[in-house]
């Protein structure tokens, strides 16, 4: 299909898709008007029945709990898959394995302005992850926050050009166990509520008073669960893709 | 709607539109992190923290950081299949 066909049938298409947007947008409500029960429902349950402040997170570890349970391991799978694929790529052998890691791979471009910044934002986005973690029924966050700001911190080390420090800090056993613990977890936190409750995934720890760390039942539990794995995924698939070329390439060198 | 979320939608269009009349993926890939940034902020100021706290990660160092990487990947193998071309042309 040459350009000038190309153009002329987005002359034709453009106009007809500009009108059925344009239709559609029309019958949009306003934004922030609101007319569905359900919304009201959890504003009033979760507060009050639950002690959850973060009604977000209060339906993803409350009311939505299975639903989490099945993206925790749409995450998990996927990011064993990428594991799987990558590393048969690399052709994984322990023993060049250890050969490899004998010197430190720099970036031309690292200054030491960017190593000094990169130095600060480590422990400022570990404390903000472990925040974000223990309060996810409280403030905005949980677990799934949590995870990927943990996981920016050690990410950080490469910032500075150190990325064999990053896989020294942060090994790949520990990032699979990570992973794993925390889809573990989850799944196990759920039993608790099978067995001492006696519906899967239902609350079973006391509640506590609104507004305490230690509040809303099983909501912490679970978050903490869940940032565990999401850094575990996230760390991992980072460094299976840097893998790739940072340390092939100093194999080939 | 206040003048802040206008703004941060129309920063959020520009951005868009930037992405794909960049030519470079290397800098298309930079580009992408500031739309991811710009995302954050549109999130944020439709009072959204949540999914703003995820994008600010996920959007604006997540996935650039694994277009980097692809990126040096496919660059090494044209360079190699180069030179193998050379070598076998001698």
């Amino acid at each position: 299909m040459s350009r000038r066909v190309r153009l002329l049938l987005f002359a034709c298409a453009g106009p007809g898709l500009l009108a059925v947007l344009l239709i559609g947008l029309h019958g949009l409500p306003a934004f922030g008007d609101f007319h569905g029960a359900y919304g009201l429902v959890v504003d009033h349950l979760e507060p009050g029945q639950r002690h959850a402040t973060d009604i977000v997170t209060a339906l993803n570890f409350d009311l939505r709990a299975f639903d989490t349970l099945g993206e925790e391991f749409i995450l998990f799978a996927s990011v064993s898959g990428v594991a799987l694929l990558l590393r048969h790529l690399r052709d994984e052998d322990e023993e060049a394995e250890s050969s490899r890691s004998v010197a430190d791979h720099r970036f031309a471009g690292a200054s030491d302005a960017l190593r000094m910044l990169s130095l600060v934002l480590i422990p400022l986005l570990v404390s903000l992850g472990v925040y974000l973690a223990l309060h996810g029924a409280l403030t905005p966050g949980g677990g799934f926050q949590a995870g990927v700001v943990l996981a920016a911190g050690p990410l950080a080390i490469l910032l500075a050009g150190r990325y064999l420090a990053l896989k020294r800090v942060a090994p790949e056993w520990m990032l699979e166990a990570s992973d794993s613990a925390g889809a573990m977890a989850y799944a196990l936190i759920g039993l608790g509520g099978l067995i001492f409750a006696s519906v899967y995934l239902k609350n079973f720890l006391p509640l506590g008073t609104s507004g305490h760390l230690l509040s809303a039942g099983m909501m912490p539990l679970n978050s903490i669960a869940v940032g565990l794995e999401v850094t575990g995924a996230f760390l991992l698939t980072w460094t299976e893709f840097l893998d790739q070329d940072l340390l092939v390439s100093r194999e080939e060198l | 709607m206040t003048a802040l979320q206008a703004v941060a939608l129309l920063v959020v269009v520009v951005a868009g539109t930037a992405i794909v009349f960049v030519p470079d993926p290397l800098r298309q890939a930079l580009v992408l992190s500031m739309f991811g940034l710009a995302l954050t902020l549109l999130f944020f100021v439709f009072q959204a923290p949540d999914v703003a706290l995820s994008e600010l990660v996920v959007g604006s160092v997540g996935m650039p950081v694994i277009i980097l990487a692809a990126l040096r990947k496919i660059a090494k193998h044209a360079d190699l299949r180069e030179e193998e071309e050379k070598e076998g042309g001698e």
